[in-house]
């Protein structure tokens, strides 16, 4: 039998790992939904962000300036490859732009490699942070609630943005018909960048906060990107809310999926065929449930847009 | 009583809340040139997209020889003998005038699980494209890309690749659109030629071109048919006067 | 159809390639060898992704996975110690259509940016798996005990055999691509890329000519991975990782997407920049990333295109 406690705390971890898939979904399925855009680099700038905050918080052992410095570094990466390439990309094809993201993929990990060598960096986390609450009676890493924490806050803020805001509205309009803003007369490329650049930025967030979990390593940001495409694409492309649900659901379908699911097969199989297939199994659950939703929904779970 | 070879029945469709066709209902009798005509935003185009099977309906129905058709896709209702022009020129425009119509025919002759043989040497398929090319004034530019080809061209090649398919009705959304004089005249002069052998159901804004080709027409406004008959009744109709027609129509 | 100068590129690749072994053997660097079966794998590879990218417009991004799943068949079976060629290669092939209807019929559902998506997720979700098939080596891979047999007929063991083999059937591929591409199912195909609302309305279902399509690549590129493996005796989950996708889709462009001969020059100048660059630098990526994007920039067509261009005077239709 499953022990309660682990399961709760197995869902914590899940729910954990959904924000941070969150926070690179957001910007991403903007970029996807008003651009029409595939942009593979983005989990490059996830990667930027995790280096460069801990390097700061290694050099002056301060962990939020790490934080406070990875944000607007990665946010002027990420503005200033919107300006020099990818904003000659929104016309041409999907392939183009594949194509040249894939380039800068290629770069940018070489380029950390370059810098930091090809080790990862184990980030320490500060010993205020490196502590337990207890909820439930179950003990809970504090930093883990944190990244929770400013998760739920970041949502909220894109939330408030999206739909209460002026901004907000024409995101909402790019997102469902690109045409229609531009015939407003609205400088539809200082969105984009806009856009673009809260994207660096969320990303950047998601990495700073990753590296004392997953520690930064190279290729970091592709494992995630892939993921993050299949939140993207059970959300509906285009939608905060769905990018929002669907993280949440593949962040604890994948982290209780690992924990559990030889556990489960062990039930209906022999224990031998339980252990070879679990592991099999948990490593192709999220695409099972997205080829599900593809299959019943073409348009993900909450299509933006319309018509 | 006429052959009656397309019954709309209550046909519906909404965006949003906005009726685009209203319990829309009309017959076209095989042989004929029933013209739809209406102002702009009248729900002529999305008729179309309903009878061509590009939209789903909310509501109705749409009978084809008498078979019910309406939850059809396109191609099977190309299959039954149903083909569409398109408002905004739709062809292939890497292909040459030629090849357009020859994957037209290719269509209607079979199925296209043939692999090996190279379907550009194949007379089953070019020969009648090339009837059909010069049914419309095309054939001396058979071998040019379709990119190429003026915009009157377009849409005598979109004729054309309808035509290919051997059609029982033709659905004709605005030939003319964007055309100069003269080119509208050809057009007209096309249509006149496919006229008592093709079945159409023509929609157009040019009102010189719906009088002089038309059997009969139907005056589409806010989607629902306001009226129907003769081109001398519609002349005549006070109500199409006010709504639509106004001096346009009696200019002449 | 073939163009002049397309023919005329593949005439002298051809020729080039035919002669490596024979240049191995009088430089006495066995490594051309090597490189050249490369080449020439990876070139089937980029042709089966070019009959879908490129004739079909299908932008699949994880083409790879064909050319893994066709490798792993090859692997498990020798393995298994089922090594004669004539049930391991049916069997890898078959995999490879079973795997790529099933893949095919889920994508194919939609469009644009989904498909690339999509197709991308499917084909990491097998790479995991493989990296989690632990009794196949997992991570590590699978070393090949020994190359496909084929007894009284050819021996893959022999590594000038296995080049010629490998020579020929490029060369098969791409006169299977050369009739599909021209013949009425090429035709449907090439018009779906072109303009599908079109292709339904004049009365063709294009889903299942796509799917075929799919299927035919899928089953392609599994003969690259069935050489592959012979090649490298050795089946990792890394062949099915999606930057070997990427790789597949960089060798389509940078030939030159929708030319029969495209592909096949782009799979020989990847190789062949790849080991020229990482020749000089180890970090060669580092200029392999932003050449990729002035590529894409600045030279649309890829090299076919450009050799076009410079001699488009000779076919006008203007």
């Amino acid at each position: 039998m499953v022990d309660p406690h682990l399961l709760f705390e197995q869902l914590f971890n899940g729910v954990q790992y959904g924000i941070l898939l969150f926070l690179l979904a957001a910007g991403l399925t903007l970029v996807f939904g008003i651009m029409d855009m595939m942009n593979l680099a983005h989990g490059s700038l996830y990667m930027l962000g995790a280096y460069i905050a801990a390097t700061v918080a290694l050099a002056t052992d301060s962990f939020l300036l790490g934080i406070a410095v990875a944000l607007p570094a990665t946010l002027i990466v990420g503005i200033f490859l919107e300006v020099v390439i990818l904003r000659k990309l929104y016309d041409r094809g999907h392939l183009d732009q594949v194509l040249a993201t894939f380039g800068m993929i290629l770069f940018f990990n070489e380029l950390v490699r370059l810098i930091w060598g090809p080790a990862g960096i184990e980030v320490p986390l500060p010993s205020i942070l490196n502590q337990s609450v207890t909820l439930f009676s179950i003990p809970l890493p504090l930093y883990r609630i944190l990244v929770i924490g400013v998760g739920l806050a970041v949502a909220g803020f894109l939330y408030i943005l999206v739909v209460k805001t002026k901004i907000g509205m024409l995101i909402r309009a790019g997102a469902s018909n690109r045409e229609m803003v531009g015939a407003l007369g609205i400088d539809i490329k200082k969105i984009f960048t806009l856009v673009f650049g809260l994207g660096a930025a969320l990303a950047a967030l998601a990495g700073a906060m990753a590296g004392p979990i997953f520690a930064a390593t190279i290729g970091m940001g592709e494992n995630i990107l892939i993921q993050v495409l299949v939140v993207i694409v059970i959300g509906g492309i285009g939608s905060i809310r769905g990018a929002f649900v669907g993280a949440l659901l593949i962040g604890v379908i994948e982290i209780m999926g690992r924990s559990f699911l030889d556990d489960l097969f062990k039930l209906f199989l022999p224990v031998n065929a339980a252990e070879t297939a679990a592991p099999a199994a948990a490593s192709m659950l999220i695409y099972i449930l997205m080829a599900l939703v593809l299959f019943f929904r073409p348009q993900g779970l909450f299509p933006a847009r319309s018509g | 009583m006429a052959d009656i070879v397309l019954k709309v029945e209550k046909l519906r469709k909404s965006f949003g809340g906005v009726l685009a066709t209203d319990d829309l209902s009309l017959s076209v009798e095989t042989g004929k040139i029933h013209a739809v005509i209406g102002p702009n935003g009248a729900g002529k185009t999305t008729m179309i997209a309903q009878l061509a099977g590009a939209l789903n309906s909310d509501s109705g129905r749409v009978l084809f020889d008498g078979e019910d058709i309406s939850g059809m896709a396109p191609p099977a209702r190309s299959r039954r003998g149903i083909a569409r022009t398109f408002q905004i020129t739709s062809i292939f425009h890497e292909f040459t005038a030629l090849e357009n119509v020859a994957l037209a025919v290719q269509a209607h002759d079979g199925h296209s699980f043939r692999f090996w043989r190279a379907a550009r040497e194949e007379a089953r398929l070019y020969e009648p494209a090339l009837a059909a090319l010069e049914t419309v004034g095309l054939a001396d530019r058979a071998n040019i890309t379709a990119r190429n080809l003026s915009h009157g061209e377009h849409r005598q090649l979109e004729i054309a690749m309808a035509l290919a398919t051997k059609p029982k009705l033709l659905l004709l959304d605005e030939p003319m659109a964007g055309m100069g004089a003269e080119e509208s005249q050809k057009m007209v002069s096309i249509l006149n030629r496919l006229k008592g052998d093709h079945t159409i159901l023509l929609i157009e804004h040019d009102m010189d071109a719906v009088f002089a080709l038309a059997d009969q027409i139907t005056v589409l406004v806010y989607g629902n048919s306001i009226a129907s008959g003769m081109p001398d009744e519609i002349r005549a109709n006070e109500e199409v006067r006010t709504a639509y027609l106004g001096d346009e129509g009696t200019a002449n | 159809m073939l163009r002049r100068r397309e023919t005329l590129v593949l005439i002298v690749t051809f020729a080039l390639l035919a002669i490596v072994p024979y240049i191995a053997s009088i430089t006495e660097v066995p490594f051309y060898l090597d490189l050249g079966r490369r080449m020439m794998i990876l070139a089937i590879g980029a042709l089966s992704l070019n009959l879908i990218m490129g004739y079909g417009g299908m932008i699949s991004f994880g083409h790879a996975v064909f050319v893994g799943i066709g490798a792993y068949v090859i692997g498990i079976c020798a393995e298994h110690e089922l090594v004669t060629g004539f049930i391991q290669w049916p069997l890898a092939l078959l995999a490879c259509a079973v795997f790529a209807f099933i893949f095919g019929a889920i994508s194919l559902r939609t469009r644009g940016v989904y498909f690339i998506m999509i197709t991308l997720a499917l084909a990491q979700m097998m790479y995991f798996l493989g990296v989690s098939l632990d009794r196949y080596g997992g991570d590590d891979g699978l070393p090949l005990a020994e190359p496909s047999d084929f007894s009284g007929l050819i021996d893959l063991g022999d590594k000038n055999s296995l080049y010629y083999l490998i020579f020929v059937l490029l060369l098969l591929c791409l006169w299977i691509c050369k009739r599909l591409v021209n013949s009425r199912f090429g035709m449907v195909i090439q018009g779906a890329r072109s303009n599908e609302t079109r292709m339904q309305a004049i009365g063709f279902p294009v889903f299942r000519y796509q799917l075929t399509a799919f299927v035919i690549a899928g089953v392609m590129a599994g003969l690259a991975g069935i050489l592959l493996a012979n090649h490298t005796d050795f089946v990792n989950p890394d062949m099915m990782h999606w930057t070997r996708s990427g790789d597949l889709i960089i060798m389509v462009l940078l030939g030159g997407m929708g030319s029969l001969a495209g592909p096949i020059v782009g799979a020989l100048v990847f190789i062949l920049l790849e080991e020229a660059l990482s020749g000089v630098t180890e970090y060669w990526q580092l200029i392999f990333g932003p050449f990729l994007i002035l590529v894409v920039l600045f030279a649309r067509g890829g090299l076919l295109g450009f050799l076009e261009k410079r001699g488009s005077s000779e076919e006008d239709d203007g």
